[in-house]
């Protein structure tokens, strides 16, 4: 396998875009990336998207996207993992790339979620669980994700204010991020008060509704030396899977996919977990990001919530999580995030994270997870 | 809207709860599955599955799905019963404020939904406290 970098990434304004359409989302944001990477050529494409179908009525996305990029007729493909989609394209390109059979890939991610309702997006979320056995019950996602915190706060003692101590850091990040849906401060009181979705899970423990695009461009390392901006390369990448009905895994209050992916993609690397800088992670809910911290192996199991609490993953401890200001308040276009991430963390191991930069940072971590974790992706990256 | 078909061909497990047990390591599956998740046996015989159990976790959905609106709030859970086997389903003629993780519970056959005017009404089993 050859070795791969990234060069070139990009990534519109999220939020509730009403003036802009899927096409255009992804679009904007692909020829940020090509600009940004100064290519002329590419060779294929891979787009991150969870269910255009079902938000904006549109299949066959793939060849429509590179049809208005003006890039037909190169190879297009369009991949779903549910809300690791993005990540999943990402891994994708990336084999592309290594594998010998591209040498220039762009990786997109989209989603145009307010062309809908909001009960037919909560729907077309809904998808990802499994819908015979769990959203035939009246199952939504954040009640997915409260029984997982309900299991995480009765064995390890996991408080409410630990949960909204993830809402108010990862808004403080975001605050400095300008692309962010929600640039400002919440505070841990503001989201212990607000409305109730799925008990204990209320409004701003919660991602919103997004709509986005993110991309960046691929190539093998030796030629993303010559490149206008400072190469990142890709060191590790791991995938794992389990099941998607919640009641299914062995543990409720435990992402195994995202250990074993973790693993994978350290083990590639060469890599502990403590050499990372800095943590893109998936913070669909609060509670996800405290299992994901424990996951990856920052913390010890059970004690993602004290993490929290002690500052360890704020922007100037030990470990930042979600610099970015995380799903939670830089928003989550389901396909996007994924990509998202990535665009995030290449910024930063570039020194061009302005306000929320992590000092000297050179190495870092992207975490995203479909559904419940019946997907995970992780994925390992090193400035130079 | 799905066909009926959709709904029918999970009568057996909605109606009458039937698993299946594998013949390799004796892990029940609901519903069943070709290859079992323990062993990858291939082999099973059908049971019925115990119709109490105990709640290993669940919460309160005040923000329901397209369907389940007029519901809401209501309360959902996952239970381990009492030969091991794990469901999904609400819990239903209880205080949310008694929901506790091992809280008692015995399945209750109930309306689950109904799609729209006229289309199919959807049954199946809930969690009472028992």
């Amino acid at each position: 396998m050859r070795d791969v970098a990234v060069i070139g990434v990009g990534m519109t304004k999220w939020g509730e875009l009403w003036d802009k359409s899927l096409r255009n989302l992804f679009v904007e944001s692909a020829l940020l990336a090509i600009e940004d990477a100064g290519v002329e050529k590419i060779d294929s494409m891979v787009v991150g998207c969870m269910s255009s179908g079902l938000f904006t009525g549109q299949e066959h996305l793939a060849s429509l996207l590179s049809d208005y990029l003006g890039r037909n007729p190169i190879p297009a493909a369009r991949v779903e993992s549910a809300c690791s989609s993005g990540g999943l394209a990402f891994r994708q390109g990336f084999l592309e790339v290594a594998s010998g059979m591209s040498d220039v890939v762009l990786v997109g991610g989209v989603e145009k979620m307010t062309d809908v309702t909001g009960c037919e997006a909560t729907f077309a979320l809904g998808t990802a669980a499994d819908q015979e056995y769990e959203g035939y019950h009246g199952l939504t996602f954040p009640g997915l994700y409260a029984m997982m915190a309900v299991a995480h706060m009765d064995r390890y003692g996991t408080t409410r204010d630990q949960l909204s101590m993830v809402a108010a850091k990862n808004h403080d990040n975001g605050s400095k991020n300008p692309l962010a849906q929600y640039p400002f401060k919440v505070s841990v009181e503001a989201v212990n008060k607000s409305v109730l979705v799925a008990d204990p899970l209320r409004i701003l423990d919660c991602s919103p509704i997004t709509d986005g695009a993110a991309a960046v461009i691929l190539c093998p390392l030796e030629a993303a030396r010559k490149a206008k901006k400072p190469a990142v390369r890709i060191a590790g990448s791991g995938h794992a899977t389990d099941t998607i009905a919640l009641a299914s895994r062995a543990d409720l209050a435990w992402l195994e996919s995202t250990r074993l992916a973790a693993d994978k993609a350290l083990a590639m690397a060469g890599r502990k977990v403590e050499d990372m800088d800095l943590f893109e992670v998936h913070d669909c809910f609060t509670i996800a990001e405290i299992m994901v911290t424990e996951a990856l192996g920052l913390v010890e199991r059970g004690r993602g919530g004290r993490a929290v609490e002690d500052g360890l993953t704020a922007l100037g401890g030990k470990f930042p999580v979600n610099p970015s200001g995380g799903l939670k308040a830089k928003g989550h276009p389901v396909g996007a995030t994924g990509v998202a991430q990535v665009v995030e963390v290449v910024k930063q191991l570039r020194g061009e994270a302005g306000e929320r930069q992590v000092k000297g940072a050179e190495r870092g971590l992207t975490q995203n997870m479909g559904g419940t974790g019946g997907s995970a992706l992780v994925h390992i990256f090193e400035a130079g | 809207m799905p066909t009926p078909s959709r709904y029918w061909r999970e009568i057996p497990q909605r109606y009458r709860l039937e698993g299946e047990k594998c013949k390799g390591c004796g892990r029940i599956a609901f519903p069943p599955r070709p290859v079992c998740p323990g062993c990858g046996g291939r082999e099973f015989e059908a049971v019925k599955l115990a119709e109490s159990g105990r709640l290993l976790t669940y919460t309160v959905i005040r923000v329901a799905p397209e369907g389940y609106e007029d519901q809401s709030p209501y309360a959902v859970g996952i239970a381990e019963l009492d030969d091991g086997a794990r469901l999904t389903a609400q819990v239903v003629d209880c205080d949310f404020a008694d929901l506790k993780v091992g809280l008692r519970v015995r399945l209750e056959f109930r309306k689950i939904h109904e799609e729209g005017e006229a289309g199919v009404i959807h049954y199946g089993y809930k969690f009472v406290p028992a």
